[in-house]
């Protein structure tokens, strides 16, 4: 590269160098311009569709087809044939997303503190098991919790479980399926957030008299908090419109607002239903998330 | 690690701490971060394990009965199962490529330039991301249909549908790299007289490569992966995920689990093969 074919460092005035900088800004934009046409064309879109498939009548048909006739008790016969649905989805993904943290963070721990030279290895073995189909394994999960199968056989061993007493088909079944499928969202974000802190500060701590655990609930904890609050709402977004663990490893009984969501569109062919049904789940969630973020106080959701 | 090596002289103080209950203290968290390993890996014994099952019905979900090598040597033999293996392979190689190549250039974008409505952009690419699966399968299936595109349902709404939830998380991956990036590298490059192409492709580019990369492998094993989604998108076409899941209604082949096992193995292999060769290169350029 010869200095000749570049312009000249002081990079003051001169017209050709403005022309670039404006081809800058230009190019800024360009880079946006097609993702942000595809968020539009099959994203912004399609929810504005839902919307509007939402204030459909109700009396129209799949095979008549649906006038828009602007019926927003759509919205309240919903809510009133399936609150119960929402209530379960809700604390079906509370519960799990918090035994995910429980379970998780020990584990994102060890990596990032106690791993030493094993850290890339562990941190593979973390994702190696989901490079398995998710219903397979959740597959798998069913003929393990099976009424033969050997954790059933082991809790009714030990008198937890009463000799008729099953585990496939209740709700501890589905939030174990939960649990287990979404391991992973919370792992990577808890981990990379304790990766961050300077485990200095946790040896300065000690050298300061503080005992490991108040080491730990003073300094690692308050620091990884931006781990906590993606890992959960990775976890907890997913886990709320989840119908597979619901399908699998529950009956009926246990299904949550995904299974009749999914049916309405998919079996009934109700189309306005099944809009409505998405739209309050994706509005509810959105606010839990919004009020999530406020009350922990992260900026930086993403 | 750090801590046992500190030989500092205020550890007269913390004698106590070298009793067995320090050391239980110390690894405790470790042995319980291995035990949730493991709870990770128990579907996966099992999978492996009944890909050697003969049944003696024709559903294999039951339990072991007899060891057999069958399977494994006739993993096409179910119908249209190795189809729907490539389908699922063309549909996420087509959406990973896609999604890619405009997520990295938003990421591009959002980090390298300023302008007007970028939170705006910032929350329209968020959003897919707090979308429930459902919904976003539900909505795209809508505006499908009332466009009139039932007649395509397949291969392209897939692709569509998976570009667009692998997008979201291609901007973050690679935008998370980005602001990481020490610009410097650049400037002196561009004080090197590399100009604007060639800085970005000899510093920029290669320096990025590692977010790109990893947003890429993400998008592939979302979108392979991908059944609920794929459910509302495919029509009459069968992916992997809903041949399994239309085989679990019907006699569940146990060459399903053969080819669990198989994806297990063979990225397990490829991620330990990658990071032993990064361990090399690093010691060889030590």
């Amino acid at each position: 590269m010869t200095a000749g074919e570049v312009s000249p460092l002081p990079v003051e005035p001169g017209a050709a160098v403005d022309g670039e900088t404006a081809k800058r800004r230009g190019w800024g934009w360009l880079l946006l311009v097609p993702g942000m046409l595809y968020l539009a064309v099959f994203f912004v879109f399609p929810t504005i569709q839902l919307i509007l498939t939402s204030l459909y009548d109700p009396s129209g048909s799949f095979e008549q087809g649906y006038t828009l006739t602007w019926h927003v008790a759509n919205y309240g016969d919903a809510i009133k044939s399936t609150w119960h649905l929402f209530v379960r989805s809700f604390e079906y993904a509370g519960i799990a997303t918090v035994i995910c943290l429980l379970l998780s963070y020990p584990l994102a721990y060890a990596i990032a503190f106690k791993a030493g030279r094993w850290k890339n290895f562990l941190l593979v073995l973390v994702i190696a098991p989901f490079f398995t189909s998710f219903l397979l394994r959740t597959l798998a999960w069913r003929t393990i919790l099976s009424d033969q199968g050997p954790v059933t056989s082991l809790l009714q061993t030990l008198h937890i479980l009463s000799s008729d007493g099953r585990l496939l088909a209740t709700p501890v079944a589905v939030i174990a399926g939960l649990v287990y499928n979404f391991m992973p969202f919370m792992t990577l974000p808890l981990y990379a957030s304790l990766d961050k802190v300077d485990y200095r500060l946790v040896e300065a701590a000690g050298d300061l008299y503080a005992s490991p655990f108040t080491g730990f609930r003073k300094i690692v904890f308050p620091l990884a908090i931006p781990g906590v609050v993606s890992g959960t709402l990775l976890t907890f977004i997913p886990a709320c419109g989840d119908y597979i663990n619901a399908e699998l490893l529950g009956t009926p009984k246990q299904y949550m607002v995904g299974n009749r969501i999914q049916s309405a569109f998919l079996t009934e062919h109700n189309y306005p239903l099944a809009a409505s049904l998405s739209l309050i789940l994706m509005a509810v969630v959105v606010l839990m998330v919004v009020i999530y973020v406020r009350r922990v106080g992260t900026e930086e959701l993403v | 690690m750090a801590v046992g090596v500190v030989p500092g002289p205020p550890r007269g103080a913390s004698a106590p701490r070298r009793r067995p209950t320090r050391w239980i203290s110390d690894h405790l968290v470790l042995m319980i971060g291995i035990l949730v390993l493991a709870y990770m890996f128990v579907p996966i014994g099992y999978i492996i394990a009944l890909s050697f099952n003969q049944p003696s019905g024709r559903s294999a979900t039951a339990q072991f009965e007899a060891f057999t090598w069958n399977n494994w040597t006739s993993i096409c033999d179910p119908e249209g199962l190795c189809q729907s293996l490539k389908l699922s392979f063309e549909v996420s190689i087509t959406a990973t490529i896609i999604a890619t190549l405009l997520g990295t250039l938003m990421a591009f974008a959002l980090v390298r330039h300023s302008f007007r409505g970028r939170a705006a952009s910032n929350l329209v690419i968020f959003l897919p991301m707090a979308t429930p699966e459902v919904v976003m399968g539900s909505s795209l299936l809508a505006m499908f249909v009332s466009v009139g595109m039932n007649s395509v349902l397949g291969f392209v709404t897939i692709v569509i549908a998976h570009v667009l939830f692998c997008l979201s998380f291609v901007v973050v991956t690679v935008k998370a790299r980005l602001v990481g990036m020490d610009s410097r590298l650049e400037q002196a490059a561009m004080d090197l007289y590399a100009n604007e192409w060639q800085t970005f492709r000899l510093v920029t580019l290669p320096l990025a490569m590692p977010g790109i990369v990893a947003a890429a492998l993400l998008s592939f094993s979302l979108s392979f992966d991908d059944f609920i989604v794929t459910n509302f998108t495919a029509g009459q076409d069968v992916t992997f995920p809903l041949y399994i899941y239309g085989a679990k209604l019907k006699d569940f082949p146990a060459q399903l689990f053969v080819v669990g096992s198989l994806m297990f193995l063979i990225s397990f292999v490829l991620v330990i093969g990658a990071e032993l060769w990064r361990r090399s290169r690093a010691r060889a350029l030590a």
